[in-house]
């Protein structure tokens, strides 16, 4: 990048940060907007329509009909169990700084009336990386899809297993992976949403055993990183590598939806299933209506 | 450090096969002196360190798939490629008898020279080779046949063909699929077993480490690369990553631990084959003894009580 260039950017930089916190500046195009803009609209840059990251709230205030939210699992929090010099600590800052207990929030929720389990994992955390609790919440909110036939949807965003957690972070993969296929083995539907970045361990395991696999326009989307693919092939990798684009052209996405289609999108393929012979061989007609209580 | 004393250990065994060709008998007086001078060298190989595991766990004449098939099994029928796109030679398996029971065998494969290891791509699978391993025991689930396998890589191959084909697909399903079972599964970590490549054919009832094979959620150098951008401090990475077969044991990951010779299997294939053939007989007549829904369940609760 030229030298002036870079320091007209700085120079908008500074500007946005002495403007304060109402205004937000695109981390692609680097122009910013009121926050109110970007509220409205869903966090994609006004500007340049890059997808900036949701939090797990925002994602869930999208989905759900107003008021249907109902977490579970919110006593869990993160634990340290390879004692890890300063884990401990910077969990601590992350739940002060964030809101949050953990990468994952699960919750159950209406989808224009329809009973849900939904998972999101929210990068502001450890960058929604898999630690032991992340894999418990998870296979947690895959047995009460089960225990309740309900179709489980989850938002995979993480950077992959947890370092800090080691061995106990890697076994998360076959924990989750199981409670899916015993999901999917007794006839549930599980919704995989994948949203920018999502990759390692959380690619290697749950995110890549929906029935219907949808994902955000423009997220990164692999197994192994694309650093460490160029560091051991020692050749650069092919424009748009990885994004959902590529993915969805080599046939490992269902469809490309954008954040404004995403309820529409769901609620139809959760009306398609619920409306089939299965759905966990109970009476597939009451669904939309089935108890007041949530 | 260890690398010291083996290379001193190398030496000695070398001037014993030379005496050997010689003709020397083994009640030689010089060839004993020699024995000697050898389990001496390797005496400071009874205390490792974490890093010395590893450059045990790597080393190049470690035992491999190859040899524990030839060593510990009987009729063995090699069974090539994922019959979808290709064949990966970073896995390897078949079909086989073991103390004359049928079973399904796979595992990761490396060499003992760089022209092997290139060959095999140093034990580094693609999405092919997982799916290679999932033919296999697909089959074994079929024909009933307890599905036995070795781990030892450095972890899934990263490449554009990988990313390409599903490399995060391949593993995700072989471990769900594992996961489902009504054989017995036994899986033997013989080397490292680093990240999702290792678990992608690990979902086991019974999870068998040789005394110096690691086990972790990705290689010490990547790890130190992670956390500290930096990989050179790997060595520091090893010992706080806690990924020694004991650590493993006591993290309830592993469930029993295979004795090794005195620094390290290559020292004594012989005697390791021994121990493994005990260990894996012993687990899977115990395994053998349950129905096949007790191991479909006894698999789940295994894994669902992980961290």
């Amino acid at each position: 990048m030229p030298r002036e260039e870079r320091s007209i950017k700085d120079f908008f930089r500074t500007v946005a940060k002495k403007v304060g916190p109402d205004y937000v500046t695109c981390k692609a195009c680097d122009r910013r907007a009121e926050r109110k803009v970007w509220d409205e609209n869903l966090n994609i840059c006004p500007f340049c329509g890059k997808y900036q990251a949701m939090t797990a709230d925002a994602r869930l205030e999208l989905l759900f009909d107003p008021g249907s939210r109902r977490d579970f699992n919110e006593e869990l929090s993160a634990r340290d169990p390879l004692n890890f010099p300063g884990y401990a600590d910077k969990v601590k800052r992350l739940e002060k700084k964030t809101g949050l207990k953990e990468s994952a929030v699960t919750a159950y929720g209406r989808i224009n009336g329809i009973r849900v389990v939904t998972v999101v994992l929210d990068t502001r955390f450890f960058m929604g990386s898999m630690s032991s609790i992340v894999g418990e919440k998870v296979t947690r909110a895959v047995e009460e899809a089960l225990r309740e036939k309900l179709p489980l949807i989850i938002f995979s965003a993480s950077g992959g297993a947890r370092m800090q957690e080691g061995i106990h972070s890697l076994m998360q993969m076959a924990k989750t992976s199981s409670a899916i296929q015993e999901f999917s083995d007794k006839g549930g539907l599980f919704i995989s949403y994948l949203t920018h970045p999502t990759t390692g361990g959380v690619t290697a395991s749950f995110a890549s055993l929906g029935d219907i696999t949808l994902a955000e326009p423009g997220a990164l989307i692999g197994f192994a990183g694309p650093r460490v693919i160029e560091q051991t092939i020692g050749v650069k990798l092919p424009k748009g590598f990885q994004r959902a684009e590529y993915l969805h052209k080599h046939g490992f996405v269902d469809r490309i939806v954008r954040r404004q289609e995403m309820k529409d999108v769901i609620y139809d393929i959760l009306k398609l299933h619920l409306d089939s012979v299965n759905y966990m061989d109970e009476e597939p007609v009451s669904y939309e209506r089935s108890g007041a209580e949530l | 450090m260890i690398r010291d004393s083996l290379l001193k250990a190398d030496r000695v065994e070398k001037k014993i096969d030379e005496l050997r060709k010689n003709g020397l008998t083994e009640n030689d007086k010089e060839l004993q002196r020699l024995y000697m001078e050898k389990a001496h060298a390797l005496r400071p190989c009874v205390n490792l360190t974490a890093e010395d595991k590893v450059f045990l766990a790597r080393k190049i004449e470690r035992p491999h798939i190859d040899d524990f098939i030839k060593a510990l099994f009987t009729d063995f029928f090699e069974q090539k490629g994922d019959h979808l796109y290709d064949d990966d030679p970073a896995v390897y398996g078949g079909i086989a008898r073991f103390h004359g029971i049928p079973v399904s065998v796979v595992g990761h494969r490396k060499g003992h020279s760089a022209e092997e290891n290139v060959a095999y791509n140093f034990g580094m699978a693609k999405p092919e080779g997982y799916r290679k391993a999932l033919r296999i025991m697909d089959q074994a689930e079929k024909f009933k046949r307890p599905i036995i396998t070795f781990i030892d890589t450095p972890g899934a191959y990263p490449g554009i063909d990988a990313e390409e084909h599903g490399q995060g697909e391949a593993i995700a399903r072989n471990m769900a699929k594992m996961s489902g079972y009504h054989v017995p599964v036994i899986s033997v970590v013989t080397g490292e077993g680093n990240s999702g490549g290792a678990l992608a054919i690990g979902v086991c009832n019974r999870l068998l480490m040789l005394e110096y094979a690691v086990y972790s959620v990705l290689s010490p150098e990547g790890f130190a690369s992670i956390l500290w951008k930096d990989s050179a401090r790997h060595g520091e990475a090893c010992d706080i990553m806690k990924l020694t077969a004991d650590d493993i044991r006591k993290a309830g990951v592993a469930d029993e631990v295979i004795a090794e010779p005195l620094g390290g299997g290559q020292e004594n294939p012989k005697r390791l084959y021994g121990s493994m053939d005990m260990a894996i007989e012993k687990a899977l007549s115990e395994l053998m003894s349950m129905t096949p829904e007790e191991l479909l369940r006894d698999r789940r609760r295994k894994f669902r009580q992980m961290g």
